[in-house]
């Protein structure tokens, strides 16, 4: 029996027994389909971190308070207030490190913002005249304060896109006052549409002068973060170093004596949260993957029923000159044409379902690209047919082995 | 001089069944040579059937010897046996044991899926010519009458053209016409000089051969030629 003749044969039995083949490879679909969906799903998702990541602006450092260590990040990040880093610092920065085209302090608070009868809940942030250069933003209408301005504690705002929007339904608002919290601010500009980057939406903030924020409305003196932007990528690491060393300085921080603060950069933070997503996805992949086991284990049960209920057939092809190389081949290519089978419907399940979800997100406004390799079509379809042969050698074997007098006589 | 077909010597068979043992043959010798046409008869239980199965290359004897052409066959495995079922003999069963949802082209074509031959369509076509069932050749088996069936299955016994056709009972589930028919296209396989070794318990059918061996018991008590023959094809006896 030539192999064309015995791959038709296992496709013939499959059709045969339409809806069982269906039944007995749906663990396959399953497997398949949830292994194609996260892999192309986390790719997608993997790629909307990033996105967000990245539209925060390039070659940045960030500092935030508190030391970090292989243990975990700093307390901060948990929303524990640290007031280590000073604004001082963001100063010190700006004047002292070569290679730092722009730096910003950040702080932030929520309140409400009345105009006229109008009133919109926003965060607002304190930032430093740099702010445009840090994140790669531009001024729509009107102007960004200045140093100056921030210097002298002005009682000036930037709305973004949407709050002006909200406030002054596409009014220009140059000129007029603002009241946050019970305070009142001249409002000098509007920043360009941003959508959602780094998490936060920034269409829906207020940017204050970074000292009237500290002073005015928060009433603090320290800062929440620093982001520093070096003028390019190769100078990052140098520059993530000299802020380091001037930082620690500024802190009379001895050598023996942790950091009581913590530095990053966007390269590594790049870096290090590929690695992270990428590990999450093959061990969800990895998860999807155990469904396929239990899918092969119930092809094998069904391909043991079926080598019982076709005793007589292995009996006859046995008398009439079957060797148990034929028999076992042709069951393994049975199980196969299952497995495939179940496999090639497995992947336009689980691409159409990625493309659904890629959709979904899209609409919802998030950058999603929607991933299905080649290389996870084939590694999805080489499973598959893997799956069949290990579970196919079992009941092959008990076929191939089958004694023919017994297969033949068996009622 | 030519090696006899067939030679078996004190042939035995047992079963064992959860340690009980069963004697089936209890030492069976005779021989066949090539284009004879032999009944083997008896009741059931004699032992008929397990010996033609012996005798197919289907079992193994427990002891004693069996040549097929001159050769030892104890000696065989399991792939050479396949080629000799393959190759040498083709069977006739009583159930007919077609393939179910499967063209009588398709099930007449089985052995020589697993031999050699590469002119499968002649050789299938020729076949069922042989059986008179051209008319058939794209239907599904289930659309078939019993004779039919049991034609197809002469068919696929015939398409490696092997010396031997094993017949067990293979009127059995046939009207008399039907088995009538059977009969006819097998001597006339033998006049063609295929060896015809058929299995019965009724003597009618067993009047169809050339010679008789009766069996009882799990021993030969009968072996003789048949003086007055029935023959098919004019449904009387030949004088």
């Amino acid at each position: 029996m030539t192999l064309v003749d015995a791959i038709k044969l296992s496709f013939f039995v499959l059709r045969t027994n339409k809806v069982r083949s269906f039944l007995t490879g749906l663990g396959i679909i399953i497997g398949i389909a949830a292994v194609i969906i996260i892999i192309s799903v986390g790719a997608g998702a993997q790629s909307l971190i990033i996105n967000q990541f990245n539209s925060l602006g390039v070659n940045l450092v960030g500092i935030l308070p508190g030391a970090s260590d292989e243990n975990g990040p700093p307390a901060s990040v948990f929303g524990v207030i640290v007031t280590t880093l000073k604004p001082a610092d963001a100063l010190a920065i700006q004047k002292e490190v070569a290679n730092v085209a722009a730096v910003s302090s950040y702080n932030t608070g929520r309140g409400a913002v009345v105009y006229g009868n109008n009133k919109v809940d926003v965060n607002f942030y304190g930032v430093m005249s740099d702010y445009i250069q840090v994140e790669d933003t531009e001024v729509m209408t009107g102007r960004f304060f200045t140093a100056d301005e921030d210097r002298g504690v002005a009682r000036v705002a930037v709305l973004g896109y949407r709050v002006w929007q909200d406030l002054f339904a596409g009014q220009n608002p140059v000129g007029q006052k603002i009241k946050i919290k019970k305070e009142f601010f001249e409002v000098i500009g509007v920043m360009k549409e941003r959508g959602t980057s780094g998490f936060q939406n920034q269409d829906t903030i207020v940017l204050l002068p970074s000292i009237t924020a500290q002073k005015i409305m928060l009433g603090v003196g320290h800062v929440n973060f620093i982001r520093v932007k070096a003028n390019s990528g190769d100078n990052i690491d140098q520059v993530q170093n000299d802020v380091k060393l001037l930082l620690r300085d500024r802190h009379d921080i001895r050598t023996d004596e942790q950091d009581d603060f913590s530095v990053r950069n966007t390269k590594d933070a790049i870096v290090t949260l590929t690695a992270v997503t990428n590990a999450l996805k093959f061990f969800l992949a990895a998860i999807a993957a155990i469904s396929l086991i239990v899918g092969g284990v119930g092809v094998m049960n069904i391909m043991l029923a079926s080598v019982n209920e076709r005793i007589r057939e292995i009996g006859l092809r046995k008398a009439v000159g079957a060797r148990q190389k034929n028999i076992l081949v042709q069951f393994i290519l049975e199980t196969i044409a299952i497995t495939l089978s179940g496999g090639v419907i497995g992947i336009i399940f689980g691409a159409g379902f990625s493309a659904l979800v890629a959709l979904v997100a899209r609409y919802l406004g998030y950058q999603w690209d929607l991933v299905v390799t080649p290389g996870s079509i084939i590694i999805g379809l080489g499973v598959a047919i893997l799956v069949g042969l290990i579970f196919g050698l079992y009941p092959a074997r008990s076929a191939a082995k089958l004694d023919p007098i017994f297969a033949l006589r068996y009622e | 001089m030519d090696q006899p077909l067939i030679k078996i010597i004190d042939l035995k068979k047992d079963y064992v069944n959860d340690e009980v043992v069963t004697k089936v043959l209890h030492g069976i010798s005779f021989t066949i040579a090539a284009a004879e046409f032999v009944a083997i008869m008896g009741p059931s239980g004699s032992g008929k059937s397990t010996l033609m199965h012996i005798l197919g290359f289907l079992d193994v004897p427990t002891a004693g010897q069996f040549f097929f052409k001159g050769r030892d066959v104890s000696n065989l495995n399991d792939d050479e046996l396949a080629r000799i079922r393959n190759e040498e003999v083709g069977f006739v069963f009583q159930s007919f044991n077609l393939l179910p949802k499967t063209s009588v082209y398709d099930n007449v074509c089985l052995p020589l899926l697993y031999s050699d031959y590469s002119d499968h369509q002649s050789r299938v076509a020729a076949a069922i010519k042989a059986v008179g069932l051209e008319h058939r050749i794209n239907n599904f088996s289930n659309q078939l009458s019993g004779g039919e069936k049991q034609r197809v299955a002469i068919a696929r016994a015939l398409v490696t053209n092997p010396g031997v056709i094993f017949a067990d009972e293979p009127t059995g589930n046939l009207d008399s016409k039907s088995g009538h028919a059977i009969m006819e296209i097998l001597e006339e396989l033998n006049d063609r000089g295929h060896t015809i070794i058929l299995v019965t318990h009724e003597s009618d059918t067993a009047r169809h051969a050339k010679r008789i061996i009766k069996m009882n018991d799990g021993l030969v008590c009968g072996d003789e030629n048949v003086a007055q023959r029935r023959s098919a094809k004019d449904g009387d006896l030949i004088k």
